[in-house]
């Protein structure tokens, strides 16, 4: 049954489909109960699956995760929201030392199939630590896999594939796009879903790259029809895994166009567009006509709303660097 | 210091619940000012158990202390002076209670029935401590001070979420940890989520009075055990040198866990007559004198005193108690030498239950690097 649904309450309906699939998924945070989450992301789950599911936590961000460390070691498959990007350095200490490690440290015997909710990402006009995108920090941490959606159909069934994962998962939401609506089959199998850690093209081009992901994916997508415009055809992939990485779709596009701009909101210095940039040096060095680019937001504080329009990689921006990367 | 008034660095002498003095002397049983009695009734055999355990884990501990000057460990965390307030604790468990340690719980280890050399890898440099938590209900050592107070909390969560609490045969939850751990926000947000939740949780508080070289006053202003009025549950200090208070006081408290009571704070206080690792040096931040008082309260000998006072054992029990420590020491040191290194390949080992492209990538590219070598003189 295909239905349109916004991209949040696709993450709801995904997250109701968990719940109902497997009785050990429990969803803890701030106000995820009767108030359905800031963003309404779990409204309406703690009335129907009851408090012991849905569980309104402690405002302690570090006791979200951690607990979650030991409901996941009695055999529970907690999926944990944090309330906003900038919040989730409290709990940080449990999330990179604890969740990321106790695999590894019990030599494989003690899973944690922990799912970490982060809404993350600027554009909605929000005061200071509420726009933030440290998808790096947790990329960066071996024993954490990373993912993040950019549409509907998307985030409704990479939710249920990231629960149904026993690898621990830091889950990335594009804030500014839970109003998005798009087409959502809401009885697709996971088993015939599309991979949880793979990229994917999401418009096929043949003369540059564009490389996105979450709320960059539709800056993209606008992008490569603008350019469409002025004759040109961008490819653009939608990475949907930010840790481990899935370039092979990226270094065939490449291979394909030479050219390769990558956008991301995060500030530049030492990000994902570093380490993409890096590998398809390495891997399509003879197929590129220009180095890869980036444009990403700046390595500043995440400034104050008046002017986040001009910190946020946009259309222009990305088609700015698409110019210089045919000039070059 | 402006901490001059402080209670913390008075005698506790009447301010913990004590049922064996330092000299020996049982003390039949001991009320609160809150009205609980604590008391014991064991048999000799058991009495006799205990001392067994007290000894033996310190034995053990020396064969450790002593691998480690030998250079066959990286480093030991020993338990010296604290063997009361891991064997009494760990006795009082029931077998369906889980416990979460720090890195300093080797006779609590021991009390389980697990075998002593289980965390040997960790210290020897050859594993992370690699054991399964629910196999053996002792979770991995955990380095990073106080974070797992709050796995323990989330655990005692979901036995409540299991049902199994109410009952006599319920499950409870113990956690480790010190008196610097107290300072750290985690601990009191996991003191703040199980009296929310009214977990199923003791959180054993080994104030050994020193964290590394700062000592308790620069972590509190109360008495530790205090605090947990703060927090909505009892928190009680024993006589953390008292085998037997240790092991009341603590059976009272999970029992009253499993039973669906909620948490308690338990502060054994306690010395530690080493260093706080084998990479510290003591006589940097603590007099002698301070050391050498606590000699005076050491675990083993007043219990030692109390048997051969009572007639409940005599030199041949002590004789064969330390033969069979020896032994089982003696056999600890060869398996520990006998230890094989990992093959550096398995380091890629573990790192995800679904393994990640990128690590087979780096794999193999480790295991081509290193096979180029093979057949050279490098």
């Amino acid at each position: 049954m295909t239905e349109t649904l916004t991209l949040g309450k696709a993450l709801n309906h995904g997250l109701r489909r968990a719940l109902e699939s497997d009785s050990k998924v429990v969803i803890m945070g701030e106000d995820v109960g009767k108030l359905g989450g800031v963003f309404r992301i779990t409204d309406g789950l703690q009335k129907d699956f009851g408090d012991n599911r849905v569980i309104d936590t402690p405002l302690a961000e570090a006791g979200i995760v951690g607990t979650a460390v030991g409901l996941a070691i009695r055999g529970y498959r907690p999926v944990c929201e944090i309330q906003f990007d900038g919040f989730v350095f409290p709990a940080y200490n449990q999330i990179v030392g604890q969740v990321a490690k106790m695999f590894y440290r019990s030599l494989g015997k003690q899973r944690l199939p922990i799912v970490i909710r982060i809404p993350y990402g600027g554009g909605i006009g929000a005061v200071e630590h509420h726009s933030e995108s440290p998808e790096a920090y947790f990329a960066h941490t071996p024993g954490l896999k990373v993912v993040t959606c950019s549409n509907p159909a998307d985030a409704h069934v990479m939710i249920q594939q990231a629960i149904a994962s026993d690898d621990p998962i830091i889950f990335f939401e594009p804030k500014r796009r839970y109003w998005e609506k798009g087409e959502v089959d809401l009885e697709l199998p996971l088993d015939r879903a599309y991979p949880l850690h793979a990229s994917r093209v999401a418009r096929e081009g043949t003369d540059a790259t564009l490389i996105a992901y979450g709320p960059m994916v539709r800056v993209a997508l606008d992008a490569a029809a603008a350019a469409e415009e002025d004759g040109r055809s961008l490819e653009v992939i939608d990475l949907r895994t930010l840790s481990p990485l899935d370039l092979d779709p990226v270094y065939a596009s490449v291979r394909k166009t030479g050219r390769a701009v990558m956008v991301h909101e995060a500030p530049s210095n030492i990000g994902l567009g570093a380490e993409v940039a890096a590998r398809v040096t390495e891997e399509c060095f003879y197929s590129l006509e220009a180095p890869v680019l980036r444009v990403t937001g700046y390595d500043i504080p995440y400034p104050a709303a008046r002017v986040e329009e001009e910190y946020l990689p946009d259309l222009d921006r990305v088609l700015d660097a698409v110019d210089r990367a045919f000039g070059w | 210091m402006a901490n001059g008034e402080s209670e913390v660095g008075a005698d506790p002498a009447g301010g913990f619940v004590q049922l064996l003095t330092p000299d020996g002397e049982r003390v039949d049983s001991v009320t609160t000012a809150e009205g609980v009695t604590y008391s014991v009734s064991f048999t000799d055999e058991e009495y006799r158990g205990l001392y067994q355990d007290l000894v033996t884990v310190r034995r053990l501990d020396a064969e450790a202390t002593a691998l480690q000057r030998q250079g066959e460990l990286g480093i030991w965390a020993s338990l010296l002076g604290q063997e009361a307030a891991q064997v009494g604790s760990g006795r009082a468990l029931r077998p369906q209670d889980m416990a979460f340690p720090t890195y300093r719980e080797h006779g609590v280890l021991y009390t389980r029935g697990i075998d002593p050399i289980m965390p040997f890898g960790l210290f020897r440099g050859v594993d992370q401590g690699g054991w399964d938590a629910n196999e053996f209900k002792f979770n991995p050592y955990t380095i990073v001070i106080g974070a797992q107070t709050l796995h323990a909390t989330g655990y005692a969560m979901g036995i409540t979420m299991d049902g199994k609490t109410g009952a006599g045969d319920g499950e409870a939850v113990i956690a480790y940890f010190g008196d610097g751990a107290t300072s750290q926000g985690e601990v009191n947000e996991a003191f703040v989520w199980s009296g929310v939740f009214h977990a199923p949780i003791v959180f054993f508080c080994q104030n050994n009075q020193y964290a590394i070289s700062e000592p308790l006053e620069r972590q509190t202003r109360i008495p530790l055990y205090r605090r947990a009025n703060g927090f909505g549950f009892p928190g009680v200090r024993i006589d953390g040198n008292d085998v037997l208070a240790t092991y009341a006081v603590t059976r009272t408290a999970l029992d009253n866990a499993r039973q669906g009571q909620g948490p308690t704070l338990i502060e054994a206080y306690t010395y530690r007559m080493g260093a706080h690792t084998s990479s510290d040096d003591p006589t940097r931040y603590r007099i002698a004198s301070e050391v050498e008082s606590w000699k005076a309260k050491d675990p083993i000998s007043r219990l030692k005193t109390f048997l051969v006072k009572q007639e409940i054992a005599g030199e041949e029990f002590f004789g064969q108690v330390d033969e069979d420590a020896r032994t089982l020491a003696l056999s600890l040191r060869e398996r520990v030498l006998a230890m094989p290194d990992p093959q550096p390949v398995t380091m890629f080992d573990n790192v995800y239950p679904h393994g990640s492209p990128l690590l087979d990538a780096q794999r193999a590219e480790f295991s081509r690097y290193h096979a180029s070598f093979e057949g050279s003189a490098h």
